[in-house]
């Protein structure tokens, strides 16, 4: 199964901290992969927080197919993070590992923010599909302020092999997952956390209501609900579908993905309003076992489970540093002096979310509404 | 040169053509009369003959004949009358002596035409075989990575939609804070969409069915609804249904068809102002899947007082409803006039949805009800569905199979995006081998939102003979010897009306711990599987091509 490490805080911090905890986590997975996805960035490219950040592995011959697809279309590289490769047993190295920050094509500079994000994705979707064929190129996101990192092997090796604790790559928040998709042949797009438009979100548990999401998402007309490697990365494309694509308010994910019951329908002041989204979206209804971990565009986080609570799931830090894991002793390491008593175990009605830089920690009730727990 | 026929009966049928022979044991039989009495179709009949006897009692041979008179149980040949091997005979005889059996080797076909009338007859397709939702099973269980849920112990809700559901990005919600809310004022018309029990009752009218038989089949449904609080549906079938029932509270728990004839809609409209609640939905019948491009009829003798009171029509006539709707000539005029026209009976509060019989054309229809935002679904009759009277070679020959009709019709919906808007309801050979559940469950993964079911439920609730090797299946001619599709009273007597309403709630109950069975396993319990076509997998390669799902041996 896999285990998920997620932290957001109000200052910078080393990818490592995440790992750390998946590495307390190790019994319940294999060791067999890690993605990581950095979100609000620091160190050396703090700077370019405005500028679309592409993440990938290439090889030798992709990395020149890359760079000549991107400069013809106007793309103009402006800042290059590469990790310091150290040799580990075991890890298979590969050419190429980037961060490309990129300025946007000169006609692009008026454009709206919407134009340029389709932009952004057309491109990622094109590239995927240049590289998909002999391996040549993966990319992984292509978007403001975000990096993404996934590879083959044992989490905290993997932050040997990046060079991750010395390196000047830091973020506010970090998502890390332990396990490559063993379910399957080993594919890197199948790794979590998935990153589509801002939003993204790590899942461990198999989606049992895989195929018949996956069909509804496909078919709605926008070209970013592909790929589909691994039935988890339904969960971050519900999430953008939900928020972006029909601009509800976030905690309505969990309605989205598990409606109440019609008895419980009446106890909600927008009970109407439920009883019409969860008819509308039926295919979006999750049977789990899963808990998701996401975030979205504005920096919030959140833990959500299925409404069986078929898997476990923590929430729990101190203000300004706020850990989001699949199993306390993860949270033990990333954030060890807080109050544990204090630490939310997010049951089958909750949602927890964590405000932008881990100010305000609240959780929303499908029957109760809001509790603040920290703010 | 005379004739020898009336010497050598040369022109007369002998039992081996007929497709059931009566096995009649002399030495158990005492003579008590019930299996003739009882016989629906007279094929056995009380008869004189006379037997010479020769014996000899002497040491060395002196024959002595005698002769005696005894009664005994004779099959006729009469092709009018033919054994039907309804077995009512075998019910009724107080020791074991009479028993009808399949001749695999009988000629019913060449010699059922007399007159020149061809076979007409009830039941649904005769073919044995198993239909290809037998030939379907579900693959995909939970194991480790994901734990399979408890049907005994977790929370199920095994309920779908009927009626036109709006695309999300169509629905008139507005945010207000950090809440939605509906917008107000005029917004977009959001139509009535019914949430149901995923399998319903199909349709089966007043008329069709005995007093005895419907009344069953309502209380039943009424029932659970009311005590166990599952919202299951009955269509009416043509003809309406009882005034009483419907100024009732309970009319909310049928579903109104509508049919080529429009027997018994004068009725519907007047009692509209005095109706205390809306009915579940209105069917527009356009075809059957036992009998496609067929209009129905209900013979004179079936029009009594009661059925002619019902559906608006003088007693003892017989009542043909043309094959087609006779005032639409197009699809866009037929979704338009009917579809809106019901629509606006009822204040656009009830959904309207058509019922095709299964077609090669089923994708034409389909896409032309997407068009429409009132059309609130589309119901699509398989070919082996049933019915009360057919003409032999639309039963067995012609219609569509369900399941790939189904199948093709999900993918269409799923390529435009639009699977959640129209629901599908399949029907037409839904649990012909009993497995009602698994047969249920694998329509709604190959893509249908509810399922509709006739036959079985004759079969389960009533002990309808009816079978695919032919047996009974006289539904036709009002002699249903278990008193379900008859209006003679010494007839329907024989069925009580509670004991039927009995057996619909335990088979309703039964199928939904069927269901949870199923669905517990691969994971799903909040909402239907529907589409989950992962989970299916058939025994035959070319079913599972044809459906797009795997295949496993």
């Amino acid at each position: 199964m896999c285990r998920l490490a997620a932290i957001t805080s109000n200052e910078y911090l080393n990818p490592m901290e995440c790992i750390g905890a998946l590495e307390t986590m190790h019994e319940g997975h294999d060791g067999s992969g890690m993605g990581l996805i950095l979100k609000n960035l620091g160190g050396e490219l703090a700077e370019f927080s405005d500028y679309p950040v592409l993440s990938g592995i290439c090889s030798r011959d992709g990395l020149y197919t890359l760079d000549e697809y991107l400069f013809h279309a106007g793309f103009r590289l402006k800042h290059q993070w590469r990790p310091a490769l150290r040799p580990v047993k075991g890890i298979k190295r590969k050419d190429h590992y980037f961060a490309k920050v990129y300025d946007y094509p000169e006609e692009y500079e008026d454009r709206s923010r919407e134009e340029k994000e389709e932009l952004l994705i057309e491109t990622r979707l094109t590239l995927r599909r240049m590289g998909e064929a002999n391996g040549s190129i993966t990319v992984f996101s292509f978007y403001p302020d975000i990096v993404t990192i996934k590879e083959v092997g044992d989490p905290l090796q993997l932050g040997e092999f990046f060079g991750l604790s010395d390196s000047r790559l830091k973020a506010k928040i970090i998502f890390a997952q332990g396990r490559q998709n063993t379910n399957y042949d080993i594919n890197l797009y199948a790794c979590h956390p998935f990153f589509i438009q801002g939003f993204g979100s790590m899942t461990n548990g198999e989606n049992t209501a895989f195929v018949p999401i996956r069909e509804f998402l496909a078919s709605r007309g926008f070209a970013g609900y592909t790929g589909y490697d691994s039935d988890s990365e339904v969960f971050t494309h519900i999430l953008h579908y939900a928020v972006k694509k029909l601009g509800y308010p976030l905690h309505y994910y969990k309605d989205v993905i598990t409606p109440l019951g019609e008895g419980d329908l009446g106890r909600r002041e927008d009970g109407e309003v439920l009883s019409l989204m969860r008819v509308a979206l039926r295919p979006l209804c999750i049977d789990g076992p899963n808990v998701i971990i996401g975030f979205t565009p504005d920096g919030s986080c959140f833990m959500v489970h299925d409404a069986k609570k078929l898997r476990p799931g923590v929430v729990g830090g101190v203000k300004g540093k706020i850990g989001l894991v699949s199993e306390e002793c993860g949270l033990e390491s990333m954030v060890p002096g807080r109050e544990s008593a204090r630490d939310i175990f997010p049951m089958k009605h909750d949602m927890v979310i964590v405000s932008p830089g881990a100010q305000e920690v609240r959780v929303w009730n499908q029957l109760y509404g809001w509790t603040t727990i920290m703010n | 040169m005379e004739s020898a026929v009336r010497l050598d009966h040369n022109h007369e049928l002998t039992v081996k053509d007929l497709p059931y022979i009566v096995v009649w044991r002399e030495d158990r039989c005492k003579r008590c009369g019930r299996c003739t009495a009882v016989c629906p179709m007279s094929a056995i009949e009380p008869s004189v003959v006379t037997r010479r006897e020769v014996s000899s009692g002497e040491a060395s041979p002196a024959p002595k004949v005698t002769r005696k008179t005894v009664v005994v149980v004779r099959q006729t040949t009469d092709i009018e009358r033919y054994c039907t091997g309804c077995g009512a005979c075998t019910l009724v005889c107080p020791n074991d002596a009479i028993e009808p059996v399949f001749n695999p080797q009988h000629k019913l076909l060449f010699h059922k035409n007399p007159g020149g009338h061809p076979y007409r007859r009830g039941g649904r397709r005769n073919d044995p075989r198993e239909s290809t939702l037998d030939h379907l099973k579900f693959t995909r269980i939970s194991m480790l990575t994901d734990p399979a849920l408890d049907a005994g112990r977790h929370e199920f809700r095994i309920r779908t939609y009927l009626g036109r559901i709006l695309p999300p990005e169509e629905m008139p919600f507005r945010v207000k804070e950090d809440k939605l809310m509906l917008a107000g004022g005029s917004v977009r018309f959001v139509p009535p969409v019914r949430e149901i029990y995923p399998v319903m009752i199909g349709s089966m009218s007043v008329g069709a069915l005995s007093p005895t038989m419907w009344e069953g089949l309502a209380m039943g449904v009424a029932y659970l609804n009311e005590v166990d609080h599952m919202p299951v549906v009955m269509a009416s079938g043509e003809g309406g249904i009882p005034p009483r029932l419907l100024k009732s509270r309970f009319i909310k728990y049928f579903i109104l068809q509508i049919a080529s004839g429009y027997f018994g809609w004068d009725e519907i409209i007047r009692a509209i102002p005095d109706m205390v609640d809306d009915p579940c939905a209105i069917e527009i019948k356009y075809g059957q899947g036992a009998k496609p491009g067929d209009g129905g009829l209900l013979m004179a003798e079936k029009v009594t007082k009661l059925i002619s009171e019902i559906r608006g029509v003088p007693q003892g006539v017989d009542l043909p409803s043309p094959p087609t709707h006779q005032t639409k000539y197009s699809i866009e005029e037929s979704v338009a006039k009917m579809i809106q026209a019901m629509s606006m009976a009822f204040g656009f509060r009830v959904p309207v949805y058509p019922k095709i019989s299964g077609t090669r054309t089923a994708k034409a229809v389909l896409n032309n009800l997407l068009r429409n935002p009132y059309a609130g679904g589309l119901s699509i009759d398989g070919e082996e569905g049933g019915t009360g009277a057919a003409y032999n070679v639309s039963l067995d020959k012609m219609g569509h199979p369900i399941a790939s009709n189904i199948r093709d019709c999900y993918l269409d919906l799923a390529r435009q995006g639009r699977q959640n808007e129209l629901p599908l309801i399949a029907a037409g050979g839904v649990g012909k081998k009993g497995g009602l559940a698994a047969n249920a469950a694998a329509l709604i993964m190959l893509g249908a939102s509810a399922v509709s079911v006739g036959k079985y439920m004759m079969q389960a609730a009533a002990g309808c003979f009816g079978d695919e090797m032919n047996r009974c299946n006289i539904c036709n001619i009002g002699r249903c010897p278990r008193g379900i599709t008859t209006q003679d009273p010494r007839l329907y007597r024989r069925l009580d009306p509670e004991k039927v309403a009995e057996r619909v709630v335990e088979v309703f109950r039964s199928l939904d711990v069927e269901l949870r069975k199923i669905f517990a396993p691969l994971g799903r319990s909040t909402e239907l599987p529907i589409g989950m076509s992962d989970a299916l997998c058939a025994d035959d390669a070319d079913i599972a091509e044809r459906l797009r799902i795997g295949y496993v041996c």
